[in-house]
């Protein structure tokens, strides 16, 4: 996490900072093209527990909407979105199952 | 075997068209506004094909115009009557997924100073006919017949009369509906409608534009006296021959096609879910809410142009609306406004040529492509 994202998370504290920061695991998925945000996405979700967050960044425009629907399809929760300060969005992604 | 599934790209030029178009080449190449003999029959022709065209879809002789395209058709119709309504207000009202052909337009009224209201969709990709209650300010309505990427047919009738309700006049973009299904332009309760003849099988080059009689309508480009002033330069007659002689030929095709094709997509939707793991199918599960001739679905995991290629090694040809197909890098605007998944999406569509070994080719292609496609991926087991 660069600096300034870290600054982004702690201004965001506000909001949903505090779901940000439980995030057990941070994935960077930027510079990566559609479809293969989500397959790592659904590869490491595994890496975290039921119940817990996974924060996933990427920049490619078809992420805003197959993370949403990969998350509906594999009964997962999209908690929260932001945008990064570095480029890109953040997903935080809850592992229901 | 080969197996074209993109008709709702273009469809296959129909044999009725392709009679016509080459006796019209010989028969109706003079000028149809001139007097002498030859010109007398150019008109004669030209004349035919708007009666023809004009009863197959419900409208008055005088109500149709031939365009160069239809987009060309669609863009006249949008910019005409916000030209002849910018007094009641600048306001335009258009679905979310709409064909590109009317956003564009929309965005040129835009930036003409107007202001476009989009109107969204379900997870189907259709509109709640409610949304299209004018505010005071608005212009006109653009709301397409049917989907041209997940063929759901959209509530036209109900929007219009909402619309009219309130004394705004609605343009209907036709073109994936004319000469697939029946429309009648009063049904509908169209003021304007645009359609395209290589889509149901016409030649390319030619739109089909209806300004209803009574809808305010002025022509947002230089006029001349062709095609009532409302589409400028010389007209091609023969394709517009061809136009007619295809789309009547559709009229009286459709009753016994529909139920083929239906069948051809009921297939697919039934057996697709089995064979690919982990794909959505789109748009309205009512066979009632759609197109009969097409089906669009996504795949987990998959890169959709990986997946084109794949398909066409294969001999089949299919569209897509995932992102890496795009020019932009981004997903197709209906799949998003509908909260699809977008990656590895196929668009497939028939048309009369297509048999039942075309829907067997795919079933036994499709499973095997995909799971090439994931593997090379390494998405595997997800």
């Amino acid at each position: 996490m660069t600096p300034s994202d870290a600054g982004t998370s702690a201004a965001g504290h506000s909001g949903h900072g505090a779901a940000w920061d439980g995030a057990q695991l941070t994935v960077d998925a930027r510079g990566h093209r559609c479809p293969l945000p989500v397959i790592e996405l659904a590869r490491r979700i595994r890496e975290v527990d039921v119940n817990a967050d996974l924060q996933l960044w990427a920049d490619d425009p078809a992420a805003a909407y197959d993370i949403p629907a990969w998350c509906r399809m594999r009964a997962n929760t999209l908690v929260a979105t932001r945008e990064l300060a570095s480029g890109g969005t953040a997903y935080l992604v809850r592992r229901c199952s | 075997m080969p197996a074209y599934l993109d008709h709702a790209a273009t469809a296959v030029l129909h044999p009725a068209a392709r009679t016509a178009l080459l006796a019209a080449l010989d028969d109706g190449w003079a000028d149809p506004a001139r007097l002498y003999r030859d010109a007398r029959h150019a008109r004669l022709l030209l004349d035919a094909a708007r009666e023809t065209v004009a009863a197959v879809i419900g409208a008055r002789p005088d109500e149709v115009s031939f365009a160069s395209s239809g987009t060309q058709a669609a863009q006249l119709a949008v910019l005409g009557a916000a030209q002849a309504r910018r007094r009641s207000g600048r306001r335009m009202l258009v679905s979310a997924v709409e064909h590109s052909c009317v956003l564009h337009a929309a965005q040129w009224h835009e930036d003409a100073g107007g202001t476009v209201d989009t109107v969204g969709v379900d997870r189907f990709g259709r509109v709640d006919p409610a949304d299209f209650a004018p505010p005071p300010d608005t212009a006109l309505a653009s709301l397409q017949h049917a989907n041209h990427e997940v063929a759901t047919i959209q509530p036209v009738a109900a929007a219009a009369g909402v619309l009219h309700a309130a004394g705004v006049p609605l343009h209907v973009d036709a073109a994936m509906s004319v000469g697939r299904i029946p429309v009648d332009v009063r049904a509908l309760g169209a003021d304007l409608l645009s359609a395209s003849a290589h889509k149901f099988g016409g030649p390319a080059g030619v739109g089909i534009l209806v300004v209803r009689t009574g809808c305010r309508w002025v022509n947002p480009l230089p006029a001349d006296e062709r095609e009532g002033g409302r589409v400028s330069g010389f007209p091609n007659v023969a394709a517009i021959v061809a136009t007619a002689a295809a789309l009547h030929a559709r009229a009286a095709e459709i009753t016994a096609e529909t139920p083929r094709l239906a069948g051809y997509i009921e297939r697919l939707r039934t057996r697709i879910p089995h064979l690919v793991k982990d794909v959505e199918l789109l748009g309205d599960p009512d066979a009632a809410g759609r197109l009969p001739h097409l089906l669009t679905f996504s795949c987990l995991y998959v890169d959709g142009e990986s997946l084109l290629g794949e398909l066409d090694r294969a001999g089949i040809a299919v569209s897509s609306g995932s992102s890496c197909v795009s020019d932009t890098l981004a997903p197709s605007h209906v799949l998003a406004a509908m909260g699809a998944l977008t990656q590895g999406n196929i668009r497939v569509s028939f048309g009369r040529e297509s048999s039942a070994a075309d829907v067997d080719t795919l079933l036994a292609i499709l499973p095997d492509a995909v799971a090439r496609v994931r593997e090379r991926a390494g998405a595997v087991s997800l």
